[in-house]
């Protein structure tokens, strides 16, 4: 079931039939779903399934792969990562990708300004107490919440307005999850897509709009967040908890 | 703060103190080679590149600069400036080839190029091939000031030295220079952020090339002559042996280093190949002892008593 504002939406990224590969094996076999803009989209599925794949072949860091990925209109397949970046995707990998030669502060001011829109400096320190207090800090010396913070921060100061996050709330105290969980949902309430990867359903249920399932490389479901609600066990069966 | 402004006025009285106890062609050759592991220390210590024949900038720059002294009769800044420019242009060729590649690759492409270039001055006519390029002159700095005395001259190529430093110190702790050690880290990730890293690269690279070809360059001026040696590989090896044993990625560590391999040398040259004996002694001492070289282990030992006292 989409409501009415779902379907008038503008498509902003369109998968489709993608497939993608680590040297000879073959990962992710013709995966195909669509981003709507200002829409929070979770892939959801068991460790393996190929959800950070198909995130990592969106960003064009997996350089073999077929099908076709569209960003408004524009081919991202066979494309150059900081191209794709340039168009205006902010990707916030699992590892967290903290430099840990540099300062929070360093870390923070680091990336480039892509598209106008983005938060200032001042704004992001404002957005994010904690890092002012620690901005002078090795950045890999902050606590994992805090170095999620930071790469997610991080990306907001080039003006992306379609984001990536791989398992924000991986490794991370409940307390802190709720956190993340609520900075997701402002970016969301200030007009971000977002695409996010979560193995934690209470999680990826409380913040997004829509659930595709991912399961060999495959898409085996698409449910709106109501549905999730309604067919909770239809969903655990697919990631097998 | 205050032992540091102390630390460097110490340093500034010993180094214009410096050429009336020792020898000067001694201390500017380590200055030569201070600005020399300076120009190494950005590409592998800042930016995570192993060039493998980081002599071919330094040599041929000696060989340009004596080239301009000897036909043109430039003053002495402008031919430096030249010998700069030349290893710049030598630096952008060298680095839009080699930068295609990373790692081992890419240290295999430099040492290639670096032969090739050897092979190329032991060739043209201008260099005078193995006999090397003699009776180079120290035209007039700013074509006014006298330099020939090596007294006086030890003071100029000190101001260089210290501009040189300097300008290093400015490119890492400048945002360019955040980009680099970030690249270093973790290229893929810049590249995500939406920089192009080649490009970071092979500016850095031109730079690395232009600094080390200053250091050819006067060198040039400091013997009075250029020779196939300061294009060899052994240079190549002693700039990564005065990097790493200093401390790789640190400001000092190189300026030590190059200090440190200078005196021994100089302090070994009676026994011959002996020396070189020593230096391969010395490189696995500092491999498994000093894995963070002189000054980083020092740095470490530093850091520890003041968390200890601040405990």
């Amino acid at each position: 079931m989409t409501t009415e504002a779902e379907t008038l939406a503008r498509t902003v990224l369109s998968v489709e039939n993608l497939s993608a590969w680590y040297a000879e094996s073959k990962v992710l076999h013709g995966i195909s779903f669509d981003v709507r803009e200002g829409e929070l989209l979770t892939l959801i599925g068991r460790n393996g399934a190929g959800k950070t794949t198909t995130l990592r072949s969106i960003m064009g860091i997996v350089k073999k792969r077929t099908g076709s990925i569209t960003f408004n209109g524009d081919q991202l397949i066979g494309r150059r990562i900081y191209e794709i970046a340039r168009k205006g995707i902010g990707y916030c990998p699992e590892e967290r990708a903290i430099f840990s030669s540099l300062s929070v502060k360093e870390n923070l001011t680091l990336p480039p300004v892509l598209q106008s829109g983005g938060m200032g400096d001042e704004e992001l320190l404002e957005a994010f107490p904690n890092l002012r207090s620690r901005a002078s800090s090795q950045g890999t010396k902050l606590s994992g919440g805090e170095q999620q913070m930071l790469a997610i921060a991080r990306i907001l100061r080039t003006g992306s307005r379609f984001l990536l996050l791989d398992e924000p709330s991986e490794g991370l105290a409940p307390v802190v999850v709720k956190e993340i969980g609520e900075l997701i949902l402002r970016l969301k309430a200030r007009g971000f897509t977002i695409i996010l990867v979560e193995q934690n359903l209470r999680f990826a249920k409380r913040v997004a709009d829509r659930h595709v399932v991912v399961e060999n490389g495959k898409v085996v479901d698409i449910l709106s967040a109501a549905q999730l609600d309604s067919d909770m066990e239809r969903v655990q069966s697919y990631l097998g908890v | 703060m205050m032992t540091r402004i102390l630390l460097l006025g110490v340093l500034a009285v010993l180094l214009i103190a410096a050429p009336f106890f020792a020898y000067p062609v001694t201390l500017m050759t380590i200055l030569c080679f201070v600005i020399f592991a300076c120009s190494f220390n950005l590409l592998l210590g800042y930016t995570g590149l192993l060039c493998f024949g980081h002599a071919m900038f330094f040599g041929s720059a000696a060989y340009v600069t004596g080239y301009l002294l000897k036909t043109t009769g430039l003053s002495l800044e402008l031919a430096l400036l030249g010998g700069a420019g030349a290893t710049a242009l030598l630096g952008l060729f060298v680095g839009l080839i080699a930068l295609r590649r990373s790692g081992i690759q890419f240290a295999m492409i430099t040492f290639a190029i670096a032969q090739f270039v050897y092979f190329l001055l032991l060739r043209a006519p201008f260099t005078g091939g193995e006999d090397g390029m003699q009776s180079i002159p120290r035209s007039a700095l700013f074509g006014v000031f006298d330099i020939s005395s090596s007294f006086t001259f030890y003071y100029v190529v000190l101001g260089i030295t210290v501009l040189s430093v300097w300008f290093f110190y400015r490119i890492v702790h400048s945002p360019f220079g955040e980009v680099l050690k970030a690249i270093r880290d973790n290229d893929q990730r810049v590249e995500s952020l939406g920089f192009k890293p080649e490009r970071f690269k092979l500016v850095a690279f031109v730079l690395s090339a232009a600094l080390a070809g200053l250091a050819g360059g006067l060198k040039a001026t400091v013997f009075q002559f250029a020779t196939l040696t300061d294009v060899s590989f052994p240079i190549s090896s002693e700039v990564i042996l005065m990097t790493l044993l200093g401390g790789l990625g640190t400001l000092s560590g190189p300026i030590v280093g190059a200090g440190i391999i200078i005196l021994l040398n100089d302090y070994l040259a009676d026994f011959g190949e002996w020396a070189l004996i020593a230096q391969g002694v010395i490189l696995l001492l500092v491999i498994m002892f000093f894995r963070r070289g002189v000054v980083g282990e020092l740095d470490r030992v530093l850091r520890k008593i003041r968390a200890r006292r601040a405990s």
